[in-house]
């Protein structure tokens, strides 16, 4: 292992030891911790925000679910719980910006939070992503070459939709110098990866198709080798249904964070 | 003769202001069957989303010319409207063409531009019935839309086919009328030389240049008299049918919601719980009161007594919910956007706003069958919607983003979702497993919290 750099997680508690306050808080959400597939993206955001000298830190063991699940599902009791915990922890590190590579987390802490007492600048981690590029901390650098290769890309419900965020990730898909191409169902007519709503964490309900398999036959309508995600929970699904086309020697689903490492070299 | 006309159609203008008077406030009563909820903040932001989304219709240009045949009918109803105003005078005075002596230059440009609209509705309700019946679009039918029943699709037939009837009645009125004008007949003729042919109607002149004086005058009065008499009972089926979005429409949108589509509104009678359960005090707000952002205090317009926990029936739900379900048009486009119904579940949005005023309106009838106070023993959860309708939800807001009138079926979905899972503790098993996996292990999984950051361990793991 020979790496020129070290990478350092520093936690809200290590940095009110020494008295300081990150930038930002990274909301790593539990996907981000403990799906295997999702650590990945976690770990390139992490190298990201190392590599440009970005001052952050995680809660670590201190974070919790947000709820969001339980309340879609529509056990409120147990959001509430989780929100109001989450908030006790947030306000006592008196955290003012969160970034989360979660659509789901950004949501509720952007949106659901605030009626509870959590009031923070929430942001994406496209949109993060997008400004550091706009400022030209991220460059072009002699890592992986997307020239040439077709990517296309998955909006999520709950950053598109809901939030009305289609223009960041796609700005930072730009800057990798790739061949971008769309959907059929795009931006605010997106097509759900079926996950949303509490539908990842149960069976179906009974119909003719999976939601993940009609959302990957599209992608892969497009001939484009890289799906690229900003998700989870998207990523999850969006994976399950290209192996279900038995195409994953062919076609990759990575997150947005991943492909700008990837460049990067990182 | 003319006076008797008159009082004929005072008579028919009266009956119908009554009965629509009633229809009226029943539906207003259904609607306000609903939990109060103040809709009346931001007003400027509530206009403004008014004149893009009901006046100007922005969202039915999604597909631009599904959007220019709709506008067509859409501005011929207000347009038109005004002509009805000269039509109800002269009905109400005895007089013919009021209006024209008066203002002659621009009353020809008037009916010109009232013909070609109503020429326009003509050919666009055509194509319309086309849609539904010839070409069949999909999300009209039944095959692959079991709430698209009988009803429903004979209701858009009967709307469409009145619509082209009334402007026949309109067109050959005044094509009739020309040809009365032009043989100087009565009082026809006394605008001759003031009224010009029209625009559309010119045309149909040769269909009556055979019809004898009298004949021609029985054409006229017919024509004239099933146009406004035809209006007027359309007014009042309007009020039975998806077609009262041609009213709804406007105030559903002033007052659709204003928040982000992914934001789910707070319980404030759970926040008092919550926080006496988790030791807060119960103003824990940054500036140390309860408002939220709307500066409103949580609970505020919540009623003193807590009902119950999500929402069974209609009474349950807030009034808009109601008032969506009212104004819905039953066009299917947020079922088509549907992920649950595109890949085959039972789920369909379309049929969540049917069934809810279905629902109204079988308390309604109820009402007026057995008195004002009456209440059966369904409820909109069970007997109209299913468990396995709500739970295909993956709350992605496809249907709302699609909803030319913003109607938001989503909203009701997740008040069912509430009620099952926190008054009837009756969530799939995966879901309660997921429910205590959050409360044990912060998670949605069963992992340890203490692994939460065991990820950081692999930061510096080359890939």
């Amino acid at each position: 292992m020979t790496t020129e750099k070290t990478y350092t997680v520093p936690t809200m508690a290590d940095l009110a030891a020494a008295n300081e306050e990150p930038e930002v808080l990274f909301w790593v959400g539990c996907a981000g911790s403990f799906d295997d597939r999702y650590k990945r993206v976690t770990i390139a955001f992490v190298r990201i925000l190392n590599h440009v000298g970005i001052k952050f830190a995680v809660l670590g063991p201190e974070e919790a679910c947000t709820g969001d699940p339980a309340r879609r599902a529509g056990n409120e009791f147990l959001f509430q719980m989780q929100a109001m915990a989450n908030i006790q922890v947030l306000n006592g590190y008196n955290v003012k910006k969160i970034v989360t590579a979660c659509p789901h987390c950004f949501n509720t802490l952007k949106n659901e939070y605030p009626d509870l007492g959590g009031k923070y600048d929430v942001i994406h981690h496209s949109q993060f992503l997008q400004g550091l590029i706009d400022e030209g901390r991220i460059k072009v650098k002699d890592g992986e070459s997307f020239k040439g290769r077709k990517i296309t890309f998955h909006d999520s419900c709950y950053l598109g939709r809901a939030n009305k965020v289609y223009e960041a990730p796609r700005h930072v898909l730009a800057a990798l110098d790739a061949d971008l191409v769309e959907m059929k169902r795009v931006r605010a007519n997106g097509l759900c990866c079926g996950a949303g709503g509490g539908q990842y964490f149960k069976e179906p309900e009974p119909g003719n198709k999976d939601v993940n398999v009609e959302r990957v036959e599209e992608a892969l309508a497009t001939g484009a080798d890289t799906i690229a995600v900003a998700c989870p929970f998207c990523m999850t699904m969006m994976s399950d249904g290209v192996k279900n086309k038995n195409q994953e020697d062919k076609v990759r689903v990575y997150d947005i964070s991943e492909l700008i490492a990837q460049k990067q070299g990182l | 003769m003319e006076i008797i006309q008159q009082i004929l159609f005072v008579a028919a203008l009266t009956a119908v202001a009554w009965y629509i008077s009633k229809r009226v406030r029943l539906i207003s009563r259904a609607i306000k069957l609903g939990r109060p909820e103040n809709r009346y903040d931001h007003a400027d932001e509530r206009l403004k989303t008014m004149l893009l989304v009901a006046f100007g219709q922005k969202k039915m240009f999604t597909n631009l010319l599904v959007g220019l045949m709709h506008f067509v009918i859409y501005a011929g109803f207000i347009i038109i409207n005004i002509e009805i105003l000269e039509i109800i005078l002269d009905g109400v005075l005895g007089t013919h063409r009021l209006f024209a002596p008066y203002i002659t230059p621009v009353y020809s440009i008037l009916i010109d531009v009232f013909e070609l609209l109503a020429f326009g509705v003509l050919i666009v309700c055509i194509v319309f019935l086309c849609r539904r019946f010839v070409a069949r679009v999909a999300r009209f039918q039944q095959e692959r839309h079991r709430e698209m029943t009988e009803w429903p699709r004979k209701d858009a037939a009967i709307i469409l086919i009145a619509e082209i009837l009334l402007m026949i009645a309109f067109l050959t009125w005044n094509a009739s009328d020309s040809v009365l004008r032009d043989r100087g007949v009565g009082h026809y003729g006394e605008l001759r030389g003031i009224v010009p042919d029209f625009l559309i109607s010119q045309y149909l002149k040769p269909l009556f240049t055979s019809f004898s004086d009298t004949g021609l005058i029985a054409y006229e009065r017919t024509a004239w008299w099933l146009h406004i008499l035809g209006i007027l009972a359309f007014a009042i089926y309007v009020t039975y049918s998806k077609h009262l979005h041609i009213a709804l429409g406007f105030p559903n949108v002033y007052f659709s919601d204003l928040q982000p589509k992914g934001e789910m509104q707070n319980m404030p009678e759970i926040t008092k719980e919550v926080q006496l359960a988790l030791g807060i005090p119960l103003s824990t707000n940054a500036d140390g009161s309860q408002a939220n952002d709307n500066g409103e205090q949580p609970g505020a317009d919540s009623p003193a007594e807590i009902g119950r926990f999500g929402a069974k029936d209609v009474y349950d739900l807030k009034w808009i919910n109601l008032m969506n379900a009212y104004s819905c048009t039953e066009c299917g486009r947020c079922t088509s956007a549907c992920p649950a119904n595109i890949t085959g579940k039972k789920l369909s949005p379309r049929k969540i706003m049917m069934d809810t005023r279905d629902r109204l309106e079988d308390i309604r009838r109820g009402w007026q069958a057995n008195g004002d106070d009456y209440k059966d023993d369904k409820s909109l959860l069970g007997d109209y919607i299913t468990v396995e309708e709500i739970n295909a939800c993956t709350t992605c807001q496809a249907c709302i983003n699609a909803c030319p009138i913003n109607i938001n079926p989503l909203d009701i979905i997740l008040q069912l979702r509430r009620y099952r899972v926190m008054e009837e503790s009756q969530a799939p098993a995966s879901w309660n497993a997921m429910f205590s996996n959050i409360e044990n292990n912060m998670a949605p999984w069963k992992f340890s919290p203490s692994d939460r950051f065991n990820w950081a361990d692999q930061v510096n793991e080359v890939k």
